[in-house]
Formats: C-alpha cells, structure tokens, sequence
C-alpha cells in the first residue's frame, strides 16, 4: 500500500505543478514591445534564397546583388541614419526547409521585414505565418498571382510582373507574329506553370499540348518528346534558368525544331548560356521578356550606375540579369522605407508600397493600391541574336484579369545620382 | 547491426525472475504481477516530465518553443522506430515515409473540414487519431511483407517505400499538389489563454502531449509480455517460435505499432507549420531518423529522446556556423547545404567508435562503473 500512495501523493504534486505552469506567462508584456528589427542605427530585414539546389544557378546571385546595393547605401549614409541589415538565408528551393528558415528570420533574428523571399512553391508555404506575424513581407521574387491578395494577406507583395499578365503579353505577341501555328505550353508542375498557362490560354484559348516538370527530377525527356510529337511549332516555357537548359538542350538533342519564348525568369542569357556550355548555340532566335534594363546594354544609364555599384561590392559575380534584378528590387526597396518616414513602423511601410508611385529602373508602372499588391504592369519582348539578348518592339502592360494588352508609350526615367533614390 | 543485440530494457522492475533468459519469454498467463505499478510509475514519470517541459516553454522565445515542438514530434517518430529496430531488429529505412502518410492525412482532413467550413476544436485530435488510423493501415501493408523478408531485402523494400511515397506526391499533383504541397489551417491558441498567449508555446503544447502519449504506451509495451515476445523474436526466431511466441504476428504487430508512432509524429510535424510537402519527407529523413536512434541507443525509450533533440538540434547548426564565423561567401554556401549530412555522419562515426550502444548506453555503463565505485553501505 505505502508504495502507491506514494505514487499517488507525486503524481498529485505533479498534477498540481503542471496547473501551476500554464498560468504563469509574460507575453502580454512582451507583445507591447517596440518595432521589431528596428534600433536608431539600423534596420534589421530577411529572406529566404536558393543558395543551393535545383534553382541555385542563377537565383543564387540575386541576393548577393541585394546586398551589394544596401552595402552602397550604407556607405552613402543609409536611409534616414539607419544602416540595413540583410539576412540572407538558404532554403535550397526546398518548401519543408523555406518554413524553417523563415520562422527562424522572424522568431529568433526579430526581422522588421521579409524582402525579395525567393519562389513560388516556396513561399507560398510561409504566407499563412508571415500573415499571423504582420511582417511587412515585401517583393516575393516570383509571378505568382498568390501575392496579390490584400484581403486574406494583408502584408505580402509582389514586385515582377504577375505570370499572368506576362502570359498574356506573350500570347499576343504569338498571336500576333506566329499566327496559325501550334502552340504548346511547358511549364513548372506548380502556380508558376498554371498562372503562366492561364495567362496564355486567356489571350489563345486551349493551348495545343501542354507538359509539365517537377523541380526534383531532370527527367524532362518525355515531356519534350511529347511536345514533339504533338507537332508544336512554337512553345511558350515557364521555366526556372535551369530546366530551360535541360528543355531546349533537350529539344535540341531530339531534333525538335520549335520557336521557344520563355518567360523572363528562366531567360537570362548569361545564366543559360553557362548551364549549356558550348551547346549555348541552340538558345540564338529565343525570344524571351524582361521589365528591367537589360544586363548586356552597355549605354543604358542605369546599367551604367549599377555596374559602378557592382565593381566595387559585387565583383566576383557577372553583372546578368540576376544581379540587375537584384538590384532594382533593393532600389524599390529603399524608396518604401524613404515613403514610409523617419518614424518607421511595420504599418507605416506598408501603407507606402500600397499607395505607390515608384519609378525606378522599370520600364513599366507598378500596380500597387491599396485593392492591388502585385508589381510591375507589363513587359517587353527581346530576343538572342548573334549571342546577345536585346529588346525590340514596344513596351506593353496588362493586368492579370480581362483588361486588354495595351503599349505603354513613356520612356523609362533617368537614374538620379549613385543610383540612390533620394524620396 | 551487432548493436541490436544488447538487451538494453533498464534495471529489472522485477528482480524476482530468477533468469536473464526467462525474462525473455512470456510469463505465466493470468498473473498479472506487479503490472499495475509499472503503469502508475510510468505514468508519474510522463507528468513529471511533461509538468518540467510546460514550466520550460513558459520561459522561451518563440522559437525555441518551436523547437521544443519540433523535438515531441520527433520523439513520437523516433520512439516508436527504436522499438521496431532495437527490440524487434526489423530494420526499417521508409519511416519518413510513414511521416508523409500520417502528415498528408493530417492535411487532407483538416483541408476538407475548412473546405466544409466545419470548424472546432475536436478537428486536430480527430485529423491526429485518422493519420495514426492510415498510417497504421499503410504500416500493416508492409509489414505484411517485412515479416516474410530479412536483413538486407527488409531494408531494400522499406527503402523503396521511403523514395516512392515523395514521389507519389508529385505524380498525382491534383490531390497531392506536388513539390509546393498543401496548406491547411494555422493551429491558434484557445482564447482562454489570454490574447498574448505566445502560439508557438501552444503549439510545443500540442506537440509535448502527442509525444508523452507516445512515450507512456511505448514505456508499457516495452515491458508487457509483447515487449518481451519481440525481444524473444529478435534474438532467437526459433527458440521463440518453440516457446509457443507467433513470430510472424509479432513482427507485424511491432510494425504496426512503429508505424503508427510515425504517423502520429508526421501529423504533429505538420501541424507545427499548418503545411506538408514532399520536400520535408525526402529519403535522407528516413535516413536521418535510422542514425538518429542508432546514436541515442538502439531499443532505448531515453535513446530516442537523444535522437530527437539531436535531428532538431542539426537543422539549425549551419546557419548557427555560417553566421558565428565568417566564411567566405562561397564557402558558406556550400556548407548551408551539406554541413547537417557531414556532422550527422561525423557523430555517428564518434559515437559507434566511443560508445558502440549508443548515448544512452554509454550514460548507463558510466552510471554503472560509478555506482560500483561507490558501494552503498
């Protein structure tokens, strides 16, 4: 008997310890905390890059433009006295590992905001989180038309054109040039490939065929020979740098001759060119989109600042089409925080991307309101000859519902001094 | 796997056996001993120790409490693996797999309540019971076939449970959502607990109970007469089957019962981050889990608590290095991918060459030879 009831006597205390226990928190007192990453002196941001893994070639000099230009703007003095701070953290384009890393920049760094967190199937992963958070979670890098959705997620926005709105671009200029022919869609088995497609078929109706990848597995063999089969003429791709390699390296081996537009994500030539090697000869006549300068326009005012920027903190990385995204999404960036005031808060920077009004290295409008949180309103057409991927015809913008694909006629600004935006 | 052999169930609770050997065999039907206590005593010890983990989490930053989540939903996982590999020696590779099927089930629920607008609190525990159900379901399924192989082709069949079950994912995108998985509702905090009550802690709450639930029913079985019919099977089919133990059943039974563990693990797993995807249930998770237990002590319940700190503690030990010292920027990515593979692998080197039985079985010899030490008067 003695020994039960001394059990039972533990077992009380325990019951009784454990009662104790949930009722002695101190979060209340925590919560009334101030901002979040931002002291005096500095302002604490994150983001989650495919350092490594299967969309590592090419994204993986995004981040290190980014930073290259916050350096540049720390060294001019920062923005309202405060230095930034950019956390960059590896998710090796893996969603399972995207969760983590974004918990961890929240929770246990204390970022004032999220930047640039790159793709699709990743970040669409953490978008709940970030909501339960409120971090301002600026930039996505990534069409996916998920961003824009200011009602279930107050604080997340896009940056590059939507993949619908390019969607539809393309197919107008494929309607427009490629009529009559058979077109085909090949795109990534997630939002990225559906949005683009919807896009697409918005402006074309039912595409001729359609095949998809998965990202885990470069066995795109079959679905380029499938492709090739259903006699596609010309293949609109919404793919990652990597597997338009391996897709046009593919249709190359296969002898499948098609007209390839790809949509500007998976279209660097510099980016390309390198994961082919000396195959790079199959990508002359690609015709692909961009909104920003392009890397290889050596008179372009901006591409003249940035590569000032990128000779002095960049220089062990190409200046392609990665690093000028990276750095006219920093840019952006630093116009919220200079519309968002001295007196900084998580709101207040929200509200200045909602009402707008940047211009920047863009050759397109942004979208942003307080009904729209998607990005840059259009693109332009450009094409590979000779090795060199330039821009032709005029600009056009849409959005990703019923409006028409129009011209978008003004000429891009000019870059103000050391490319620093100054309100 | 010579590790497999070591009897490691703790100090006798029964010293009246007169034999090592009889402890092996099944005991003599209709009494029932002292089993009343065992249960008691196990149950004494998993408030206790939950009692000291719930005053923890009153003291952590989110994110460790998250990690303290992350660790209960592993110790669900890693518990019931040990039993399969340690006390049964059925060498599993597939258990992240199992994961999937619990966290996927966890998914599917909860996304067709939300879909129904069906909302309440009795979603999670009943999302949680169905992933044990299915996992339990697919767990029978293979060991079905695990009891008719051995060694090396058990390993191979698991093995290729542990690649197919991501891949299936990616295949039937419509149901599955391939690589980019499915989202349900976010687990939030019941109001009573105050509007500031930190969600992360309520979440390690969650998680704490999955994982003493798991911990108890293994502690018991362990010592039931099932624990020692296992333990009987894995050393000596033949004499088992002589003294009367069903050898196959009992193998499928443990698979059973592992498998279910895993998918109560998978499920809170989820949980945690309202998401699944394929990614997280990749083959080196299985792989992971195996080393995890090998380091903590195979068959020990207190090696899987080792295991599970462990696999939690090795997620974050990259970004931790990379940012400490500063490393060159190509240097640094590198190590962000493959640093958790090498030190995963350097541990396990270390720990069979230091302590061959584990973490937990070299914590018990150290007890031991100080115990000797010291002679109680």
């Amino acid at each position: 008997m003695y020994p039960i009831a001394r059990r039972g006597l533990a077992a009380a205390t325990g019951l009784a310890l454990l009662v104790g226990a949930s009722a002695c928190a101190n979060d209340a007192q925590q919560a009334a905390e101030n901002v979040p990453g931002v002291t005096d002196s500095e302002i604490v941001i994150g983001t989650h890059q495919p350092l490594t893994g299967p969309a590592a070639p090419g994204y993986s000099r995004i981040s290190a433009a980014t930073k290259a230009y916050f350096e540049h703007v720390n060294s001019n003095g920062g923005v309202n006295g405060r230095k930034i701070v950019y956390k960059v953290m590896d998710d090796g384009y893996n969603p399972a590992n995207t969760e983590n890393v974004v918990r961890k920049l929240v929770l246990d760094d204390n970022v004032f905001a999220l930047l640039g967190g790159l793709g699709t199937p990743t970040h669409t992963n953490v978008l709940e989180f970030v909501k339960a958070q409120k971090v301002p979670d600026l930039f996505v890098s990534s069409g996916s038309r998920t961003w824009n959705q200011p009602d279930r997620y107050p604080t997340t926005f896009g940056w590059q054109p939507d993949y619908t709105v390019e969607g539809k671009i393309l197919a107008t200029f494929v309607k427009k040039e490629f009529p009559n022919r058979k077109v085909c869609h090949f795109g990534q088995n997630d939002d990225f490939g559906r949005d683009s497609l919807a896009g697409v078929e918005k402006i074309l109706g039912p595409v001729a065929a359609k095949q998809t990848y998965t990202t885990t597995n470069q066995q795109v063999g079959p679905a380029i020979g499938a492709l090739k089969a259903a006699g596609c003429e010309v293949v609109v791709s919404a793919t990652i740098p990597g597997f338009t390699a391996l897709a046009m390296g593919q249709a190359a081996a296969q002898g499948f001759k098609a007209q390839w537009i790809v949509s500007n994500v998976g279209a660097d030539y510099t980016t390309l060119s390198k994961q082919l090697g000396d195959k790079k000869v199959i990508l002359e006549g690609m015709i692909a989109d961009n909104y920003l300068p392009m890397a290889g326009d050596a008179n372009d005012p901006w591409i003249r600042a940035f590569r000032k920027i990128h000779e002095h903190y960049n220089a062990a990385n190409p200046l392609d089409g990665n690093a000028i995204y990276g750095y006219s999404m920093a840019y952006t960036f630093i116009q919220a925080l200079l519309s968002a005031g001295p007196d900084l808060t998580r709101e207040k920077l929200v509200e200045a991307v909602q009402k707008g009004g940047f211009r920047g290295p863009g050759l397109t409008p942004f979208r942003y309101s307080k009904f729209v949180h998607a990005g840059y309103s259009g693109v332009r057409l450009n094409k590979v000859q000779n090795g060199v991927q330039s821009y032709f015809g005029p600009t056009y913008i849409t959005d990703d519902g019923e409006d028409q694909v129009r011209e978008f006629p003004e000429p891009p600004v000019a870059p103000p001094e050391d490319a620093i935006p100054t309100s | 796997m010579t590790a497999t052999r070591t009897d490691v169930s703790t100090p006798d609770p029964q010293p009246t056996r007169p034999s090592p050997l009889r402890r092996l065999l099944p005991g003599p039907p209709g009494t029932p001993a002292t089993g009343g206590s065992t249960l008691l005593r196990h149950l004494v010890l998993a408030v206790l120790a939950g009692t000291v983990v719930v005053l923890v989490t009153n003291q952590l930053e989110p994110y460790q409490n998250l990690q303290v989540a992350r660790v209960c939903a592993f110790l669900c996982v890693t518990a019931g693996y040990t039993v399969l590999v340690g006390l049964n020696g059925q060498l599993s590779l597939g258990h992240g797999a199992l994961m999937a099927t619990g966290a996927y089930t966890v998914a599917l629920t909860q996304q067709a309540f939300d879909e129904r607008a069906v909302q309440g609190r009795w979603i999670l525990p009943l999302s949680l019971l169905l992933a044990v159900a299915v996992t339990a379901v697919v767990g029978l399924v293979i060991g079905l076939a695990a009891a008719r192989l051995r060694g090396p082709y058990l390993a191979g069949v698991t093995l290729a449970v542990a690649t197919l079950v991501p891949a299936i994912t990616t295949i039937f995108t419509d149901v599955f959502n391939g690589e980019q998985g499915l989202r349900f509702p976010t687990e939030t905090p019941p109001a009573f607990l105050g509007a500031y009550f930190q969600p992360e802690r309520w979440l390690a709450w969650i998680a704490l109970v999955a994982a003493l639930l798991t911990m108890l029913l293994m502690a018991n079985l362990v010592r039931s007469r099932f624990g020692r019919s296992l333990r009987a099977v894995r050393d000596d089919e033949v004499a088992a089957r002589l003294s009367g133990i069903h050898v196959a059943g009992s193998q499928v039974l443990a698979f059973v019962v592992s498998a279910a563990c895993a998918g109560l693990g998978g499920g809170v797993y989820a949980v945690l981050t309202a998401t699944v995807a394929p990614g997280k249930f990749a083959l080196d998770l299985s792989l992971f889990l195996l080393m995890a237990i090998v380091i903590g002590g195979l068959g020990s319940l207190v090696g899987a608590v080792w295991g599970a700190i462990l696999l939690v503690a090795l997620q974050d030990l990259p970004s931790l290095i990379t940012e400490t010292f500063t490393l060159p920027s190509d240097l640094a990515q590198r190590l962000e991918g493959n640093l958790a593979l090498a030190v995963f692998g350097l541990i396990l080197i270390v720990v069979m060459l230091v302590a061959p039985v584990g973490l937990q079985g070299a914590a018990r010899s150290l007890a031991a030879r100080l115990r000797r030490r010291a002679p109680s008067r």
